[in-house]
């Protein structure tokens, strides 16, 4: 049967182009591959290839035809043992249909095309809460540094698969010392010093998790993780999706994030909004040393790739860290710091050091607060925060991150999306200032949060001022 | 093993200048021969079937294909056993028919239906198989070299003998995190084989005009991985280099690099007019090193099998194609509550 040769689509967009030229007559013969023809895209001119073997038959669209459409039949090939006199049977080779629209019926043409509803809480962790601890259990004052190694460490030893590697996490006991101890228990096949080398060893260790085992990726710091950030979104983030479930990264990228003290721009920044936009991640920054062991650990055990924001200004920071056997936290649960009445004040990581003392300052003045730490900041626990803004009616929100597309103005839309009619006043999102971090001592003090300001927005939004 | 240091223009002159990485062929008997044939015939057709898939629309976005390079996949994969691991670029669909992926499912892909390989979520670039070791199908150049020494890293950690092959072209050997892999798995010795598919241009940029070595065989030198250059056009160069290399990291020496001297045929992708590089060059490679004519015209000189037999696979070949080609049509696209699956665990 004869074959028609189509007009083809040459690039993502094209729709039509020009014939420009036939490099092939009626009646000369063809295989595969040959160039048959020239055509003029909006990019380039392009040759046509004949894909199968015969002879041309007819040329149905003449050379210097302008706006010829993608799949118009511009030839007829015949093969073996045709004649021109076959051609009125050429076989029809269809186009594509737009099977969007040829699945959809024509009259509910808007159905179709909607975009079904996102899932309204995310299935995992939909019933997730604290543990209850139970009565009389020993609280054992644990700083943030500590809790972490505890964390890496119990993991490592439940399972053959967990590993850690990043920069000087071996010989030199961690950088930040987060690592300490962990070489001389599980030895170097498990605690392995990484070059300095982000980009390379974060892909490593994503291919790693994609062959099933589970590591965890300790950046010095998050400033470097820079260097290294297409693998962990363009590797980790996305493959379980672009595997069709087939497989993903169970992988922990941990290490300090945000200012430290004095160390100037490149190495004071926070990244808690930059991989909370990203579908496929989960961002877990912790506060208390409670919260850092359980969901370290809950991490860890994650099938998914998990980025943990620590702060170096917290890992000498103490709390009380319930003494249980095995304390796993939820991932993406919000914990009410303190309960309260009056305002509701939002923050996570560091912003909780913040916002510690502004409550206690405000509670001096009368002023009953409402301070949740956030925790997970992807997936966001936000039922949590509209509970408590339906009963507050005031929401300020406190990060030390830049104050643009921050995590508080993605709070900040979210909660007048849902809960408008609740709120009493505007909300304040209270974020670090609009500058690379500075040198300078006192300009460095001015570019992050401070208690007065956050006392200052409690108050504005009570109308106290 | 030392490098061999071979100018890449000359020996691409004289790419008669065949070489397994003792510079040797080993002949294949009759079963390989018609094995490479038909593999790489698979492969030939299939992309020639995409590329008209494509024209006609059913196929949208990027689709880079590799045809002229079935000779690389082909003879590697001859030299694997079970377990071993393969991750290569987005010029993928080669390597997924190597790996024994179906054609019917990595053809549903291409046109984003249900039952492509991802569900029709990832595309010509992004495709895996982990019942066949394929980690992908990766869409940013050089990403899958450190995903590839992770695979390897994953082999030594668990202490069996598998390796992983990294393919990657011209152009991603001057990616940074190249060297970055080349260091870590030279340093802990890991099982990783690094295949550069030198196929000459980097989209449109010559190596000559982008590598200020373009003896890619020697870009490990700095680190202590040997490295060879193989005519990848001739099936048996390749696979001789493969057995090689394999056994190579199998038994614990760790990383090597294969440079491979290829050709492809078609543009970087469907949109490109290939206007960097004359006719002339692109006919000579075709009519005088083609991987699957060279394989064919031994096979017919040595009475392997005769013109018809022949035939026969072309006809068998041409089916499992067009029954590809039918199914990808035919699929479903995914269903639209498929928008929000696979994105955790």
């Amino acid at each position: 049967m004869p074959i028609d040769i189509l007009m083809p689509a040459l690039s993502p967009t094209m729709e039509e182009g020009t014939l420009s030229k036939w490099l092939k007559n009626e009646g000369d013969s063809v295989t595969a591959g040959d160039v048959i023809a020239e055509i003029e895209t909006d990019k380039a001119t392009m040759e046509v290839e004949a894909v199968d073997e015969g002879k041309i038959g007819k040329i149905v669209v003449p050379a210097g035809t302008e706006n010829v459409k993608v799949n118009a039949v511009i030839a007829v090939l015949l093969e073996e043992g045709e004649s021109a006199s076959d051609i009125g049977s050429a076989k029809k080779a269809e186009p594509a249909p737009a099977p969007a629209e040829k699945e959809a019926p024509a009259e509910e043409p808007a159905k179709a095309a909607s975009v079904p509803a996102e899932p309204k809480a995310p299935v995992v962790n939909a019933a997730a809460s604290d543990p209850a601890i139970p009565e009389g259990t020993e609280m054992v004052a644990t700083t943030v540094r500590e809790a972490l190694r505890d964390a890496m460490a119990e993991e490592m030893r439940a399972n053959e698969d967990v590993f850690v590697m990043g920069e000087e996490v071996a010989e030199y006991q961690g950088a930040y010392k987060i690592t300490q101890g962990l070489l001389q228990e599980f030895g170097a096949r498990r605690v392995v010093d990484t070059p300095i080398t982000e980009h390379g060893f974060a892909g490593v260790g994503v291919g790693a998790a994609m062959a099933g085992l589970r590591p965890i990726v300790e950046f010095m710091t998050f400033n470097f993780a820079m260097q290294a950030i297409d693998h962990l979104i363009n590797s980790a983030a996305k493959t379980l999706y672009m595997s069709g479930g087939q497989m993903g990264a169970p992988i922990v990228f941990r290490g300090p994030n945000g200012a430290a003290s004095r160390v100037g721009a490149q190495h004071s920044q926070c990244y808690a909004a930059w991989y909370s936009h990203i579908p496929g991640l989960q961002v877990i920054m912790p506060y208390s040393a409670a919260d850092a062991k359980g969901l370290l650990k809950a991490a860890i055990r994650d099938p998914n790739p998990i980025i943990f924001l620590e702060n170096e200004i917290l890992y000498g920071q103490t709390f009380d860290v319930p003494k249980l056997d095995d304390f796993v936290l939820p991932i993406g649960k919000a914990r009410i710091h303190k309960q309260g009445k009056d305002v509701t004040i939002v923050s996570f990581g560091i912003g909780m050091n913040y916002s510690v003392k502004a409550v206690e300052e405000l509670s001096g003045m009368g002023i009953d607060v409402e301070l949740i730490d956030l925790r997970t900041i992807r997936p966001m626990d936000l039922p949590a925060i509209i509970e408590s803004v339906k009963k507050t009616g005031r929401l300020v929100t406190v990060e030390e991150g830049y104050p643009q597309s921050s995590v508080g103005t993605e709070i900040a839309t979210r909660v007048q999306q849902q809960a408008f009619d609740y709120l009493d006043a505007p909300i304040i999102t209270i974020a670090g200032k609009d500058v690379p971090m500075p040198y300078a001592a006192n300009l460095e003090k001015l570019a992050l949060p401070n208690v007065a300001e956050i006392v200052e927005a409690v108050k504005a939004v009570t109308y106290r001022l | 093993m030392a490098a061999r240091k071979t100018a890449t223009a000359a020996s691409r002159k004289k790419p008669a200048e065949k070489s397994g990485l003792n510079g040797g062929i080993t002949d294949f008997d009759k079963a390989a021969e018609i094995k490479a044939y038909s593999d790489m015939l698979l492969i030939r057709r299939f992309e020639e079937k995409a590329g008209q898939l494509y024209g006609m629309g059913f196929i949208g976005g990027f689709c880079h294909l590799y045809i002229g390079q079935e000779a690389v996949v082909t003879g590697m994969q001859m030299a694997l056993k079970d377990g071993d691991q393969v991750i290569t670029g987005y010029r993928d669909h080669g390597h997924m028919l190597a790996c024994g992926m179906e054609a019917r499912g990595v053809m549903a892909e291409l046109t984003g239906r249900r039952d492509g390989y991802s569900r029709g979520k990832g595309g010509s670039m992004h495709m895996f198989s982990k019942e066949k070791n394929f980690y992908g199908g990766h869409g940013i150049v050089g990403g899958q070299v450190s995903l590839g020494t992770g695979l390897g890293f994953a082999n030594k950690y668990r202490g069996n003998d598998n390796v992983a092959l990294a393919y990657f072209g011209d152009g991603a050997a001057n990616q940074g995190q190249v060297y970055e892999s080349f260091n870590m798995a030279a340093l802990w010795k890991l099982p990783v084989i690094y295949i550069i598919e030198n196929n000459r241009y980097a989209m449109g940029t010559s190596t000559a005009r982008s590598s200020a070595q373009s003896n890619f065989s020697l870009r490990g030198n700095s680190f202590g991985i040997p490295g060879h250059q193989v005519d990848g056009m001739d099936v048996r160069a390749v696979h001789a280099a493969a057995v090689e290399a394999v056994a190579h990291s199998r038994s614990g020496k760790g990383p090597i690099i294969l440079e491979m001297l290829t050709y492809r045929y078609r543009g970087h992708s469907m949109s490109d007019p290939a206007k960097y590089r004359s006719k002339d060059e692109v006919q000579k490679m075709r009519s005088e090193h083609d991987p699957i004519e060279q394989v064919k015209a031994r096979i017919l000189e040595l009475k392997h099998a005769s013109e018809d037999d022949l035939k026969a696979i072309d006809k068998k070949v041409r089916d499992v194609v067009a029954d590809a080609a039918d199914f990808a049509q035919n699929n479903p696209e995914p269903d639209a509550s498929e928008l929000y699956t696979d994105i955790l665990l």
